[in-house]
């Protein structure tokens, strides 16, 4: 077996030192009706060729999102990941280390988590930001639960323009909560959050772009919310957004939280993506996640170090204020090497190009009969309605080669008024030819 | 790479006197130091259009980003990483991390444009291949732990340990036994099962362990009572056994109404070769990231997929892939009183195509061989050092972990911590220290099947030598230790007492210190 | 003026019906730098027990519990920037908060110097 080093000889010498008669004499604690009582079935070890051919069968099933006209979008994005990134980020130092706790020999680790955390806050307008958390979604129940913390208050308000399954995250994390407020879904772009605030609120939950592609208004529901002493989260779902928008903390937002994937990381049919989180400096304490910052060496060099780690579950315990370990520390990795070769110039021509693409899509869908666009406002993401229903439509799109975005029933089942909406995103991989080619397409199936 | 004074490689440079800057061991600057809002590494085509849709919300802040041309970029996270020590370039010996060997055909299979390239919500009819991968390590999951149900999606293991809580939590409710308020933890647990019982409102009771090290099955059954909604046990321990009374605790935690939760942390231990199921457990997370070689990448991503018992199966959460006439269905929204959703879209579609892969490489066959090996390499160093390190719990043949306390070490003047930053100086990452709580000056280590004899052996010869060293008294090589690393030991005190998290402008810093 | 101890290394100075409670130089000294401290809120009341505090080292987190029954006066907020006092003056300048006592005769189930100096031996 190519990963298993020893020879049949020297795990006898091996036997011998332990003074062991045979590798059983090594489960002896195991209950003998438990120890190798079965058989299992499962096929034998193969050769790396074969198990190649294997994978590559079952990943030939599958239509990649390259292979045709692609606009789907609703909380994850095709973006182009520039061929350093990933080359990058599979060499070895950092994609076989550890998690950095021994920092003398994981500065390289560290030095980039720090540099992460300055990307993220900047981005965000915020004064600081996590080293990263599991995704946009989880990071939404942890930013609720660390309001909470923060204002001692319970009541929760989720906007309906916040995607579905974040609200069903949040859900499920505050199971069964009466202080747990989900509005309906706003397909048009109006909510009445503000009128939810009262003095028991401890936050109200806000996406920008939202789920349906509009923008919201942060700096009232900033006021509104602070005059009640509850505080605003923002979500976003496509962090491209930010090169062209203006930052939450700019406007207002206590607590920011992100999913990253964009930046760096491939669609992976869900993840592994990156959870970003950035709050006020007078938080920091409340917020859950790992914190790399900066320190000297016995010989006074700079260096850095996780720090303000009693608030992490390994030392707090049941006192923790989150039970996450691991972060995404790779994802981290991709989006910051992306990041950092975009710079300030570069993202801000990709946030354009994106928002480029998407007029003409959204000019191109208003032309085709029967179909109207729900967004005044968008970024590179919109919400149009349909004479049919959206989810048969999508499927015949699909047979054409064409993947059209999401039918918004497939994240709201029991919703019957967004039958008839397909939410769908442009990106910079957006062409002309691909927009022709749906609105060709759905004029067609929609004759 | 570099070689010590013994001739052997280290793992992370340590050339010269290991003063930073040298040709081998770059000090580099921070990105916001030698990159500027100017430079790019990506070439985009700078658009412009009249009338943006952007409804007044357009950015007026600054964003202040600092860029790098792709060479400037390249030999910036070059240099970075090799102050980084990793698998590839050295042993691991972390108690409770598994960190072995990963191989790098995954990588291959993970970036098949088929897997990469599929967004979680396109139609289902176009991602077949997908869902059958997602069934394929279901199989291989329930086959190797003889379980029901599977939940894929939990993103790492205390992720999927707070999804298995809460199937139990949901099951207890549906019985109607909402009044059990407690959770039996062991002592020696990691610190995740507190956190996350107390995250679900439980309160925690801890058992005791036994002089063994071994929970007793007597001390459970003391602790139940009609409050109890369930246990959680690691099993092997965190001290590296395997729990001989494992399935009279089960029976006794079943006879009370309450569930096994198994922390499935150590699960390199045993797969192929015991069945958690055979033992009784209701529910266990599988790390990926360990077991199944997905690579920590400096901290993640990782993945916790939960095996959850007949019992528990109707409560796992969204999404689950099944079966039907017309192909595989992916299924993402139920009634009733399953837990809904723990995360959006389905888990870390990534990590299974490793996982997937991996276990496909090694058969069942091989996984068995790499649990035994795993086993056989802990117990070798156990073998080869307890001469001079004292063991705590020497009843028992140890797992895939071999535990030393800190007692061989008393009067030195030398902490665990000290020992510990010696071993960098050798070339190895330092073991697991103060861990588990249980243990005075706990030194955990974890070995896996990745590491030779040959390798093993230079290790105990290091290890050997530098307690013999210890205790002879050179105190200074320990306290002072690690000084060929890329840098000294860090200021933890100062880092916390006046935390800074973010690279400010040197111009932008307020003149007196905060 | 008397200072009492619980065997949980605080301590509780006694002047007249207020009480000054902090951690013992024993106990700063085990816990090492202590890198934050969180004080209770003015006003709380607190049962003997209760927690009313944290310090937290690099490595570790303490809750620190109110010796006596009572309600917070003040709060020593030096600490909020200067966590170091509790370590170089752990029964000075790093006191950490006072506290009404509301059962006076609390005090006296708690140890003498001389009882908690045997507790540290």
């Amino acid at each position: 077996m190519r990963y298993l080093p020893h020879s049949a000889h020297e795990r006898a010498d091996m036997l011998g030192v332990i003074g062991a008669a045979d590798i059983d004499a090594l489960f002896s604690a195991v209950p003998k009706s438990a120890l190798k009582s079965f058989d299992l079935g499962l096929p034998a070890h193969q050769p790396e060729f074969l198990v190649e051919a294997h994978m590559r069968a079952l990943a030939s099933k599958n239509h990649a999102a390259g292979d045709g006209p692609f606009f789907v979008g609703a909380g994850a994005y095709r973006h182009h990941v520039p061929a350093t990134v990933d080359h990058l980020i599979q060499r070895s130092e950092w994609l076989t280390a550890y998690t950095p706790y021994q920092p003398e020999i994981s500065q390289g680790t560290l030095q980039m988590l720090f540099e992460f955390q300055t990307q993220v806050a900047k981005i965000m307008g915020m004064d600081v930001a996590n080293a990263s958390l599991y995704d946009g979604s989880t990071g939404t129940a942890e930013a609720v639960l660390m309001a909470r913390r923060l204002t001692r208050k319970n009541k929760i308000v989720l906007s309906g323009g916040l995607h579905p399954h974040y609200r069903d995250v949040v859900k499920a994390y505050l199971k069964d909560d009466p202080d747990l407020v989900c509005l309906s879904p706003s397909p048009e772009g109006q909510g009445d959050i503000l009128q939810q605030i009262d003095g028991n609120t401890a936050a109200i939950v806000i996406q920008t772009p939202d789920f349906y592609g509009h923008l919201r208004d942060l700096k009232s529901a900033a006021e509104a919310a602070h005059a009640q002493g509850a505080l605003l989260i923002v979500v976003v779902t496509e962090v491209v957004s930010l090169g062209l928008l203006e930052a939450p903390g700019a406007l207002g937002a206590d607590i920011v939280v992100a999913e990253g994937q964009s930046i760096g990381n491939a669609l992976n049919f869900g993840g592994p993506y990156l959870g970003l989180m950035a709050t006020r400096k007078e938080f920091i304490r409340q917020m859950p996640g790992r914190l790399c910052g900066e320190t000297v060496d016995a010989d006074g060099n700079r260096g850095f170090v996780l720090t303000l780690s009693t608030r992490e579950q390994h030392i707090r315990r049941e006192k923790a204020t989150s039970n996450i370990c691991t972060n995404s520390g790779l994802c981290a990795l991709a989006f910051s090497i992306h990041m950092g070769l975009l710079g300030e110039a570069g993202f801000v021509r990709l946030a354009r190009l994106n928002h480029f693409n998407a007029i003409k899509l959204a000019d191109a869908l208003e032309g085709v009969p029967g179909v109207t666009v729900l967004n005044k406002t968008f970024f590179n993401e919109m919400t149009i309605r349909t004479p049919q229903p959206a989810a048969g439509l999508v499927e015949r799109l699909a047979r054409r080669g064409i993947l059209a975005g999401v039918p918004a029933s497939r994240l709201l089942p029991n919703d019957r008024s967004v039958d008839n909406l397909i939410i769908l995103a442009a990106t910079e991989l957006t062409t002309d030819a691909d927009i022709s080619a749906l609105a060709a397409a759905l004029t067609e199936e929609l004759a | 790479m570099s070689m010590n004074t013994q001739g052997r490689p280290t793992g992370v440079g340590t050339v010269g006197t290991g003063a930073s800057g040298s040709a081998l061991i770059p000090d580099e600057p921070l990105l916001f130091e030698i990159g500027d809002t100017e430079h790019s590494g990506v070439d985009l085509p700078d658009v412009t259009f009249s009338g943006d849709r952007l409804g007044g919300f357009a950015r007026k802040s600054k964003l202040d980003l600092a860029g790098l041309t792709e060479p400037e970029a390249m030999r910036h996270y070059v240099r970075l990483s090799r102050m980084n020590h990793s698998i590839d370039s050295g042993m691991y010996p972390l108690g409770s991390c598994t960190m072995k060997h990963n191989p790098r055909l995954n990588e291959k299979m993970a970036r098949l444009p088929g897997f990469s390239d599929i967004h979680p919500l396109q139609p289902v009819s176009t991602v077949q291949g997908a869902l059958e991968m997602m069934n394929q390590l279901s199989h291989w999951l329930l086959t190797l732990t003889n379980t029901a149900a599977v939940a894929l999606s939990p993103k790492a293991g205390a992720h999927g340990e707070l999804l298995g809580m809460m199937a139990i939590k949901a099951a207890q409710e549906a019985k109607g036994e909402a009044h059990r308020t407690v959770v039996l933890v062991p002592e020696s647990a990691h610190g995740t099962n507190p956190a996350t019982a107390a995250f679900l409102g439980y309160t925690v009771k801890p058992v005791p362990a036994k002089d063994d090290g071994t929970v007793d099955v007597e001390a459970v059954k003391a602790a139940l009572s009609p409050d109890v909604a369930a246990i959680m046990l690691t099993n092997p321990n965190t001290c590296g056994l395997f729990e001989p009374q494992v399935i009279e605790i089960a029976k006794a935690v079943h006879d009370a109404g309450a569930f096994f939760y198994c922390d499935g942390a150590n699960f390199n231990a045993i797969m192929g070769v015991v069945r958690p199921g055979d033992l009784g457990i209701d529910a266990m997370h599988i790390n990926l990231h360990k077991t199944f070689s997905t690579p920590h990448g400096g901290g993640g991503p990782g993945a916790g997929p939960v095996v959850l018992s007949e019992a528990l199966a109707p409560f796992a959460p969204v999404p689950f892939v099944r079966k039907t006439a017309n192909g595989l269905e992916l299924v993402e929204h139920i009634e009733g009183d399953a837990l809904g959703r723990v995360t959006a879209f389905h888990g870390q579609m990534g990590m299974y195509v490793r996982a997937l892969t991996y276990m496909l490489s090694h058969g069942d066959d091989g996984l068995a061989q790499a649990a035994q090996d795993a086993v056989l390499n802990a117990n070798y160093i156990k073998a080869r050092l307890q001469h001079i390190f004292s063991v705590p719990f020497p009843d028992y043949p140890t797992m895939h972990e071999a535990l030393f306390d800190d007692s061989f070490l008393r009067d030195s003047g030398v902490s665990t911590l000290d020992f510990a930053k010696a071993l960098i100086d050798e070339g190895f990452h330092p073991m697991t220290m103060y861990f588990p709580l249980v243990v005075h000056g706990a030194m955990l280590i974890e070995p896996t099947e990745s590491e030779s004899k040959q390798t093993l052996d230079r290790f105990c010869d290091v290890m050997a030598e530098l307690a013999t060293d210890a205790i002879a008294g050179n105190k200074e090589r320990f306290t002072s230790a690690p000084t060929k690393a890329p840098r000294r030991r860090l200021d933890e005190t100062r880092a916390a007492r006046q935390p800074v998290l973010k690279w400010e402008k040197p111009a932008d810093l307020p003149q007196a210190a905060e | 003026m008397t200072t009492k101890f619980t065997p949980d290394h605080e301590y509780i100075r006694v002047e007249g019906s207020t009480g000054i409670v902090g951690i013992t130089p024993y106990a700063q000294e085990q816990l090492g730098d202590i890198v934050f401290v969180e004080l209770p809120a003015v006003g709380k009341a607190l049962k003997k027990g209760d927690e009313a505090a944290v310090v937290e080292s690099v490595k570790a987190a303490s809750e620190i519990y109110a010796p006596v029954t009572g309600t917070i006066v003040e709060v020593n907020s030096l600490l909020t920037n200067e966590p170091g006092l509790v370590n170089s003056d752990s029964e000075g300048a790093g006191w950490m908060f006072k506290i009404a006592i509301s059962d006076a005769s609390e005090l006296d189930t708690l140890l003498d110097a001389d009882g908690y100096a045997e507790l540290t031996l």
